[in-house]
């Protein structure tokens, strides 16, 4: 089919228009839903702009029927829960293809190109590379099919230079030389090997900021690719996504109170710090545990109770019972709101969406600098499966890894109550002295076992 | 040639200030949508792998890299777009309480 370039350009813009509208959409509730298909629209028409100079369809059929099921499975079928994960598989596999399109374009022109058009191959195929090597590491962890826990050996970050300056020289080497498809090989082999080394020291507290990053590298990628191929709507878009996710990587270091370096090589939380965890218990702390209807009394008869959710709570998947346990107490005239950390969970705003889920109107989710000042005249503060973001600690113990993070200070409500599964460190691997807290309650067991105990409990009160 | 270079890294310096000036304004809310949609429009780069695919005087080595290139691009389009609307379904405010297959 013979189309004018000019149409195909054309075409090109108004997706390039359609991805930046949407995104304009996507910062109110109201019209997010219209931004995202604004979003898909444009990716429509840029695909009908692409078929129109393909002329070999068949591997194109294959490829999008198979691309088709595999993504409606993976999206319709996934828990809300196991979210992080299933986008951080999709940044994995936006990379790899940026990656082996570098790569096929490399091999067919046999590198004669020139730097304007060699240099972004190159670009291309390292970041995509290390970026889907990387999301499969992060898909693996946050699947909890390999470990969470920062994954250390001496001299890692040693390695990891040298591996980064290895590929930098075999590309320096490639612009220099021309053509050499094994070295090109071996510098994709390596920035694979980067990415899974990359990812496997930062512990899983830490994958909001790793997930944002790598989808940034996949849009910087993805822009490359653009420059390879003289096609802008591939640039502009691969442009946005670069900046949306370097804005969301700072935002997510600064909401942990931390530079993003850290966040990245300090193997954060691999060795559970002892020093904090002797203070603790040396303040002559004990822990006490509650049973379900000493809490259920506590929540029932309280007047303010505010909900502190974590990870845990998205691992037991109790979002719904806490949603009933939060109904029942407004009922008996409690005012409970919703306290949302900015990096609790695993993927920025994690936690709105599975409140959301379970139908809890806005009004109730408090950011972390609305609720602190309200924490003091707060009877109780109840914590479910967050660790790390209520530690106090990070206030007022400098030794502390994770002094300085700004934190919900459920310790200042007048009461705490802990839904825990054990005394377990959390991601950062840092005790919390909350749990030794003479104001504090521990309930130990599945969040969601937990909360429909204390809904039985406090229908009997 | 240098002067389509200079051309396309105009746009790309241009579209990354419209992209921080545009994500600056998404609420905390909205953080996980926004980076499922901005993941699914990385996706765009299954246009390159079409192309790859799509070629008549590709040789083999296009043609298997570029299906697996439309096969992954394919994914992150498709599930980045339909798990993104499923999360801002959730956003929509109070949803009518009993749904009409529900009803039925």
């Amino acid at each position: 089919m013979h189309v004018p370039q000019v149409w195909i350009d054309f075409g090109y813009l108004l997706a390039a228009v359609c991805f930046i509208l949407g995104l304009r959409f996507l910062s109110s509730p109201k019209t997010a839903r219209q931004g995202n298909l604004v979003a898909a629209a444009g990716m429509l028409v840029a695909l009908a702009a692409t078929a129109v100079q393909v002329t070999n369809f068949t591997f194109v059929i294959i490829g999008v029927v198979i691309g088709v099921v595999v993504g409606v499975a993976g999206a319709r079928f996934v828990k809300m829960t196991a979210m992080p994960q299933m986008v951080a598989l999709f940044n994995g596999v936006g990379g790899g293809a940026a990656a082996l399109i570098a790569t096929s374009d490399y091999l067919q022109s046999a590198g004669g190109q020139g730097p304007g058009v060699l240099i972004p191959v190159v670009f291309s195929a390292v970041v995509g590379s290390i970026s889907f090597a990387g999301s499969m590491i992060a898909f693996l962890k946050l699947q909890e099919w390999m470990t969470g826990r920062p994954v250390t050996y001496p001299g890692q970050q040693v390695v990891n230079g040298l591996i980064a300056l290895a590929i930098l020289a075999i590309a320096v080497y490639l612009m220099v030389t021309g053509s050499i498809p094994p070295a090109y090989i071996a510098m994709v082999v390596l920035a694979l090997v980067l990415g899974v080394a990359f990812v496997l020291p930062i512990g899983g507290a830490d994958m909001p900021v790793v997930i944002s990053l790598l989808n940034a590298f996949t849009g910087l990628a993805a822009a490359a690719t653009g420059f390879v191929l003289g096609n802008t709507v591939l640039i502009v878009a691969g442009a946005l996504v670069g900046a949306s996710g370097t804005l969301l990587t700072l935002l997510m270091s600064r909401a942990m109170g931390r530079s993003i370096g850290n966040v990245l090589f300090s193997a954060f939380g691999s060795a559970p710090a002892a020093g904090a965890a002797a203070a603790a218990g040396a303040d002559g702390g004990t822990v006490r545990s509650g049973t379900a209807d000493d809490v259920a009394a506590l929540l029932a008869y309280a007047r303010t109770v505010v909900i502190v959710p974590g990870y845990g709570l998205a691992v037991a998947q109790a979002q719904h019972a806490v949603r009933e346990l939060a109904d029942l107490l407004e009922k008996r005239g409690v005012e409970v709101k919703y306290a949302i950390h900015p990096v609790a969970g695993r993927m920025p705003g994690h936690m709105n969406v599975l409140l959301a889920e379970a139908n809890v109107p806005y009004e109730q989710l408090k950011e972390m600098d609305e609720i602190n000042p309200e924490l003091e005249r707060t009877d109780v503060a109840l914590v479910v499966g967050a660790n790390d973001t209520t530690n106090p600690a990070a206030k007022d113990t400098p030794s502390s890894p994770i002094y300085g993070m700004p934190i919900i200070e459920v310790d200042k409500a007048g009461n705490v109550v802990v839904l825990k599964r054990s005394m377990a460190a959390g991601f950062a691997g840092v005790d919390n002295p909350l749990y030794f807290n003479p104001k504090t309650t521990m309930l130990f067991g599945d969040a969601k076992k937990s909360l429909s105990d204390l809904v039985n409990a406090v229908k009997n009160v | 040639m240098t002067a389509r270079l200079l051309a396309e890294i105009t746009v790309l310096v241009l579209a990354g200030f419209v992209g921080f000036e545009v994500i600056s304004k998404v609420p905390t809310t909205l953080h996980t949508p926004l980076m499922s949609g901005t993941n699914a429009i990385h996706g765009i780069v299954i246009v390159g792998g079409m192309l790859v695919a799509g070629a008549a005087a590709g040789g083999w080595i296009g043609a298997v890299l570029g299906t697996i290139a439309v096969i992954f691009g394919t994914i992150n389009v498709v599930g980045g777009f339909l798990v993104t609307d499923r999360m801002l379904e959730m956003f929509q405010g109070r949803r009518p309480a009993p749904r009409k297959e529900e009803q039925a």
